[in-house]
């Protein structure tokens, strides 16, 4: 229902700016741009998964009629890589192949079907290496490695962090349970395959259009592979992404390729990637391993949490080293943790590179503490929504990791949720084969910190008001379809009174547009939102300096709304916002004004605080009803009530499609999405199509029920907090749970599929432990942790010391 | 050139009420002619190969996959691109309740499915939600979770037989 809203403009379901062009299919996507003379490029891809390249022969291909250049890896010999510790990827590799689908060379021809033919042209020969194809294998193979960087072999990444006294929580406990999980990986499948499309114009300028969720950080990558070309000669625009869902995040081996190409041949060049080539660029959820050890009280509460994941991460860095830490930042957010421990380890193996999908590294530790908080409840004989609700972390406070989490929400969420589906009469109490479950989640609004280390805002935005009354606004954001071109609009037409539809929207164009860092991380309404506001306000107060004195009236007795500005006492006596602004264009000259945003400084100061904080946390809570069936292990979702705490609706059209979309894609996550892989014939992709890759369908989406509870956060733009991930995390858990409501059997696994439901009752049926999930972990020898006092034994967010350590040993405070 | 033989037919295809002479080699499906060879990049693709309904377009009125279909096929029928759903610049019913209700977000599917969805209503004036489910089931879309695309099609499908429909509060707020 509508609620009350301060606003005129936030918190209304404005139609999203782009919407007419959507709806009439002229949004220009970037396979839609063509340009005269363009070229079409081809990429040869690996065949083997783990091997040298002992030879390229490109003769016969450059010959082939129609073929105006050929590439292989020795024309882009600089190394890229998102992360500045994982400058591990070569725009076609130089000297070894790391995966299946790795690419060695490309082709650009006068259409497509000539580059592919010339692909055929070109002689590869590869010699052959041991491929790892699994990170038990990682862990227990040192040579050969698959990249020369790394901690140790094929262990790219090992992190050991302490908070708190462990042995002392444990003894507290009343209870304690060890379980073991794993979530498989999974990938984006947005509906555009990637495409990008370059030129060099005569003038010896690059631009790129390309669909990409982060032009800056491609602008960067450019940059360093094509230089000596200067970055200021460098232009990076963003279209329109057809789906993103992180799957856009990286820079890619196909956007430097045809930057080159472009720059070799004179001629634009385009490339859209197949269906294939997608599953082979990944970047997806990262298969996990787990292992949780928790202790309780007899209330529930916690009293130490001791975690460890494993990560295969495929054949490159990606985020890698950021989804590691991610696997262990946000356990701390939800319920009262005071003594934490976390171990991650991240393997290289010879698969598509893993990285950020929705969620980034958080959903299957969420996945494990939910489900393991669900088995709590069962030994303790504990409602699960009460034991959750008695274990909130309290707000406007510091978790045990020195994360500060403002507004929560998640009590309210949880109540929302139980009272709509009824729980209470449904927990426990349903007929064999239907079940309820569920779970509770948190999400960042943004990374508190950039990619790269600086001390330049993570956003900008800019206003250009002139005399016809017109406001552009221009930041570098970019819109993959959750509507943040709309909400630039909006913030800026709430301050300055006008409309949405009034103002003109310039975005992700690195020539034209502020740098924003890009759309990730749920970051984006949180850090343009507080720079529009600003660059906003700067414009009124400029606006209300010239209209006051014109008026004689005091600059803080002007309103701005309906297109006016106006006495606030006296609404008549006022003018046209177009009036007020040549009022200012002849008081102050030409008119323009900016804003910008960092988020504020995170209080943790050990290395590793830099994953986990943010300037706010959403919170979602959930409940899904399930039907079993017991002869075929066929799991159907019946119904999902999601309420999720977004601070404010900037416009509730969006987050509605937010979080109806993260149950969507969660369930597909929860009960069929996998990459899996053959390795008979060495490690390939099972099955890079869409018919294969099981997603939901029209027919496996459920009826829900969504709740949006508004807990403003006042780091957020008018209260607002992220919605495009949290609601997607507490999903797959809660399936989980219910299928053991519905039947008594723990499937700890990610998908919960039929056969392993089959498989579970199957040893239920033999009086087995009913459970199918993970019975084994990859060998680590994990370092020394970095120890912290938590904030309740008066840590300051610093390492500890050997002898600091001893010094902060005081009681835990209860 | 190469040794195939690369020769372009030359015909006439009716598409949104526009007759058109266009040329193109004969092994072209309708997805690449429509885009490549008459500018009609309103129909997107999302494999290729027939698996996501993205590139549907309507022929003879009925649902087709473009990426299937050979160019060549298209000659004597009537296709329906999304192009020409508007008239005028006057939003079709279901484009309008799609814009209004977020059904399309990232709208990349979204052609596909107004006109899939279109062909539903032209048999089926209020369809159930089965009904809707069944008609679309071939077609994928990742952003929405799909609701707010049924959503769209109840109340265009509504406003289509004349009823005054208006958007549920809670479509747009969640349920109290």
């Amino acid at each position: 229902m509508a609620r009350k809203n301060p606003y005129k403009t936030i918190g209304t379901p404005v139609r999203r700016i782009d919407g007419r062009s959507k709806v009439t299919g002229q949004t220009k996507f970037a396979d839609d741009l063509v340009l005269p003379r363009m070229l079409f490029c081809k990429l040869l891809r690996s065949p083997v998964s783990h091997a040298t390249i002992t030879s390229v022969d490109i003769s016969k291909a450059l010959a082939y009629p129609g073929v105006k250049a050929v590439l292989t890896g020795r024309d882009l010999p600089v190394p890229f890589g998102i992360l500045p510790v994982s400058q591990d990827e070569h725009s076609l590799c130089l000297d070894k192949v790391r995966f299946a689908g790795d690419p060695v060379a490309a082709v650009a021809a006068i259409d497509e079907e000539t580059a592919f033919e010339a692909l055929d042209l070109i002689k590869v020969e590869y010699g052959k290496l041991k491929e790892i194809d699994s990170m038990f294998t990682a862990a227990d193979t040192a040579e050969p490695r698959i990249h020369d960087y790394g901690d140790i072999g094929n262990t790219h990444k090992l992190v050991a962090l302490e908070f708190g006294e462990m042995e002392k929580g444990f003894a507290e406990a009343d209870h304690i349970r060890e379980d073991l999980f794993f979530f498989e990986g999974n990938t984006h499948l947005p509906m555009e395959q990637h495409a990008a499309l370059a030129f060099f114009d005569p003038d010896g300028k690059l631009t790129i259009w390309s669909s990409t969720q982060t032009p800056h950080y491609l602008h960067r990558a450019l940059a360093k592979v094509l230089a000596p070309l200067a970055a200021s000669h460098i232009r990076v625009i963003a279209t329109p992404n057809g789906g993103g869902f992180g799957g856009k995040s990286d820079p890619f081996n196909h956007e430097i390729v045809v930057s080159k190409l472009a720059m070799v041949t004179g001629r634009p060049v385009k490339i859209c990637l197949t269906r294939e080539e997608v599953f082979y660029c990944h970047r997806g959820r990262h298969p996990v391993l787990m292992k949780s050890k928790i202790g309780v009280k007899k209330d529930g509460s916690i009293t130490a949490l001791d975690f460890e994941s494993y990560l295969d991460g495929g054949g490159y860095g990606s985020y890698g080293v950021a989804s590691t830490y991610y696997t262990g930042a946000l356990q701390t957010v939800t319920y009262k943790v005071p003594n934490y421990k976390f171990n991650g380890a991240r393997f290289f193996t010879n698969k598509p590179p893993c990285g950020p999908k929705r969620g980034h590294g958080t959903p299957q530790p969420r996945f494990a503490l939910e489900v393991q908080l669900d088995k709590i409840a069962t030994d303790l004989k504990l409602d699960p929504a009460e034991l959750r609700l008695r274990t909130l972390h309290p707000p406007n406070s510091l978790t045990a990791n020195y994360l500060k989490v403002g507004t929560i929400g998640l009590g309210e969420c949880i109540k929302k949720v139980v009272a709509g589906s009824n729980w209470r009469e449904k927990y426990g109490k349903l007929p064999l084969g239907k079940g309820v479950g569920i779970a509770c989640s948190s999400y960042l609004c943004g990374a508190g910190l950039p990619i790269y280390w600086n001390n330049m805002p993570q956003t900008g935005v800019q206003l250009k008001l002139d005399r016809s009354g017109g406001v552009a606004v221009f930041c570098g954001e970019t819109e993959i379809g959750q509507g943040s071109d709309t909400v630039l609009p909006m913030v800026v037409a709430e301050i300055l009174g006008i409309d949405t539809y009034d103002i003109r929207v310039c975005v992700a164009d690195t020539d034209l547009t502020p740098v924003d860092l890009g759309s990730y991380s749920s970051r984006v309404t949180l850090m343009m939102g507080n720079a529009a506001i600003q660059a906003a306000e700067r414009a009124k107060e400029l606006i209300s300096k010239a209209v006051g004195e014109k008026l004689a009236v005091p600059a803080s007795q002007l309103a701005f709304a309906d297109r006016r500005v106006f006495n606030v006492s006296k609404p008549e006596q006022g003018m046209s916002f177009a009036e007020a602004v040549v009022c200012a264009e002849a008081k102050f000259g030409t008119l323009g004004t900016t804003g910008s945003y960092s988020p504020p400084i995170s209080h943790g100061k050990f290395k590793g605080a830099g994953v986990g904080p943010s300037a706010a946390y959403s919170y979602s809570a959930c409940v899904v009803e399930v039907d079993v069936n017991p002869a075929t292990g066929i799991v159907v979702v019946d119904k999902v009530w999601m309420a999720h705490d977004v601070g404010r609706s900037i416009n509730p059209t969006l987050v509605m499609g937010q979080v109806e979309g993260s149950i969507y894609m969660g369930l597909g996550e929860a009960l069929m999405e996998e990459m899996a892989y053959r390795n008979n014939v060495g490690v390939v992709h099972k099955f890079p199509s869409m018919l294969e890759y099981k997603s939901p369908t029209t027919l496996e989406m459920p009826e829900c029920v969504t709740y949006l509870v508004e807990d403003p956060d006042p780091n957020g733009p008018f209260g607002a907090k992220e919605v495009g991930q949290g609601p997607l995390l507490p999903i797959m858990p809660a399936v989980a749970n219910a299928v053991f409501d519905a039947v008594g059997v723990r499937v700890d696994e990610i998908p919960v599929t039929p056969e392993k439901v089959l498989k579970a009752l199957k040893l239920k049926a033999k009086g087995k432990e009913p459970r199918v999930g993970p019975t084994r972990l990859p060998t680590v020898v994990w370092p020394e942790p970095i120890r912290v006092a938590t904030p309740w034994q008066g840590g300051d967010g610093k390492a500890l010391s050997g002898e600091e350590k001893r010094r902060h040993a005081l009681p835990t405070p209860r | 050139m190469t040794k195939k033989t690369k020769k372009k037919v030359h015909l006439t295809l009716t598409v949104n009420g526009e007759e058109q002479e266009v040329a193109f080699a004969p092994h072209k499906t309708l997805l690449e002619v429509l885009r490549e060879d008459m500018n009609l990049t309103g129909t997107k693709h999302g494999c290729e190969l027939g698996e996501c309904g993205t590139c549907t377009v309507l022929v003879d009125g009925r649902p087709v996959l473009s990426c299937l279909a050979l160019g060549l096929d298209g000659e004597g029928k009537e296709i329906t691109t999304v192009e020409g759903m508007d008239d005028k610049g006057r939003l079709h019913p279901l484009q309008d309740a799609f814009a209004d209700l977020g059904a399309a977000q990232c709208g990349y599917c979204t052609p596909g499915f107004l006109l899939t969805a279109m062909a539903l209503l032209e048999k089926n004036k209020k369809p159930t939600c089965q009904q809707m489910k069944e008609a679309l089931s071939g077609n994928l879309c990742r952003c929405t979770g799909y609701i707010k695309i049924y959503e769209a099609i109840e109340l265009a499908a509504a406003r289509m037989r004349g009823v005054k429909a208006e958007i549920r509060q809670e479509s747009i707020y969640g349920e109290e």
